[in-house]
């Protein structure tokens, strides 16, 4: 009664924070291209635990299963076999059996996908090349390995020279368990200083050859050296 | 008494087939158990991809059609007025056809979308040259998906659970609501035609001349 009442001249006008709300959404989006890989590598670590504990329900563990044929192949210990041939004094080929008694090793590192997701401290356990070519003794011709995958038409290359980095390694076990089928069991390549493409899954055979090819995703365009951070647009 | 025009409608459903269809093909390619289940990635990424151009194109067919009807819908959606500031802030202030949260809701569904549809084909042209390549694309897309399907969670609820608020969901089918249901969510509403008899307006709630005075007491 002490207040006159309010009528249409004292409302005030509406305010467009519709187009405003919009507009923020999209540059913010927007903008995300710039800042969005650091902001969720930032907050991964400090909700790790409850994303630990959401793993069975959303992919939290940061993979993406990419293939590119139809199906998953297959591993049957029983007829499984790694081939190490081409330029070599003695092409061998090991069981898995044969491949899990040589000096087993482990290390903990990244996995960054061409695409932009990574997947940290990945625990991986295997062999080294080097005691796997050991085996059939490489010319000192061959310049470069052809690492082929049970997954036709897929294959990629490494010079001698990566293939030696101290970090590469033909794993069996990831995060303690035998690596999964989806992972490329019942052995993958990994090379932690180049993007997932190069680290074949499902392996089958290595080739000793002269020099380096063109593997299935360069092929597609994609960098031959497929170094994390300074390939493919990135870093450079 | 009629809600929502036919294009509105239309606009509405479009785009909510579009984000189911995109949301399971998206989900293949990304849950690891799913992608293993289907594993025909390339296929299932070329139909996630079209699917995506296809619901963009009709979305924009809609807006091109219903142009003129729409615009005024955006101009709804635009405004806030001081009742939607207040009741963003919990307070129950007489609201128009749209309340303030389904004002939000409509304006970040469709920064949304346009984001989506940056990001999808950014990923898409992406794969194919390195000058469309950004470390975070994939984060703001599956990003997107989550704060979408929050915003889903939300909708569906009071679209369909929510006892106060789920008559809503007729004037998105079929087009209109019971006029008393009107008077009591959206009193500011009053479309020309419609006369609000006053043994249908509610009890308590609807109390123009209180509120207004209430707020001027407030000012």
């Amino acid at each position: 009664m002490d207040s006159p009442p309010a009528t249409e001249e004292h409302a005030p006008e509406p305010r467009r924070y519709g187009r405003k709300l919009f507009l923020a959404t999209v540059v913010g989006g927007v903008s995300s291209l710039y800042w969005g890989k650091a902001a969720w590598d930032h907050v991964t670590g400090v909700v790790s635990p409850v994303a630990s504990a959401l793993a069975p329900i959303i992919p939290t563990g940061g993979w993406r299963i990419y293939t590119i044929s139809g199906h998953l192949p297959g591993f049957d210990p029983a007829t499984w076999r790694l081939t190490v041939g081409g330029l070599v004094e003695k092409p061998t080929s090991l069981t898995y059996d044969e491949l899990r008694a040589l000096p087993r090793v482990e290390q903990v590192s990244d996995f960054h996908c061409v695409t932009g997701w990574s997947v940290n401290n990945v625990h991986w356990a295997g062999v080294r090349m080097h005691d796997v070519l050991a085996q059939a003794r490489p010319h000192a011709s061959g310049h470069a390995l052809r690492f082929v995958s049970m997954e036709t038409p897929y294959v990629d290359y490494l010079t001698m020279r990566q293939a030696s980095l101290h970090d590469v390694m033909l794993a069996y076990e990831m995060d303690g368990k035998p690596l999964a089928r989806e992972h490329g069991a019942p052995v993958r390549l990994v090379i932690p200083e180049m993007y997932g493409y190069k680290n074949v899954k499902w392996l089958q055979g290595i080739e000793v050859v002269p020099q380096l090819e063109t593997g299935y995703w360069e092929e597609l365009g994609y960098d031959t050296d497929a170094w994390v951070g300074r390939s493919n647009g990135y870093g450079t | 008494m009629k809600r929502f025009s036919a294009m509105e409608r239309l606009l509405h459903w479009v785009n909510a087939a579009g984000f189911f269809f995109l949301l399971v093909t998206g989900l293949i390619l990304y849950l690891p158990s799913l992608s293993v289940l289907v594993s025909r990635r390339q296929t299932v990424q070329g139909i996630h991809f079209w699917g995506g151009v296809g619901w963009l194109a009709t979305l924009a067919a809609v807006l091109v059609l219903g142009a003129r009807r729409l615009l005024a819908t955006a101009r709804e959606l635009d405004s806030f007025d001081r009742d939607d500031l207040l009741w963003l802030r919990g307070r129950k202030t007489p609201q128009g056809r749209f309340n303030a949260g389904q004002k939000v809701n409509a304006v970040l569904t469709a920064a949304f979308t346009v984001l989506f549809g940056v990001s999808g084909l950014l990923l898409w042209f992406g794969e194919q040259d390195t000058r469309f390549r950004f470390a975070s694309t994939v984060i703001l897309h599956d990003g997107l998906m989550y704060f979408a399907l929050l915003l889903l969670v939300g909708h569906l609820y009071l679209a369909l659970i929510h006892p106060a608020t789920r008559h809503a969901l007729r004037g998105m089918t079929l087009g209109d609501v019971r006029v008393e249901w009107a008077a009591r969510h959206h009193p500011k509403w009053e479309p020309e035609g419609v006369r609000i008899d006053a043994r249908t307006r509610p009890r308590a709630r609807w109390r123009p001349q209180l509120a207004d005075a209430d707020r001027s007491r407030r000012r």
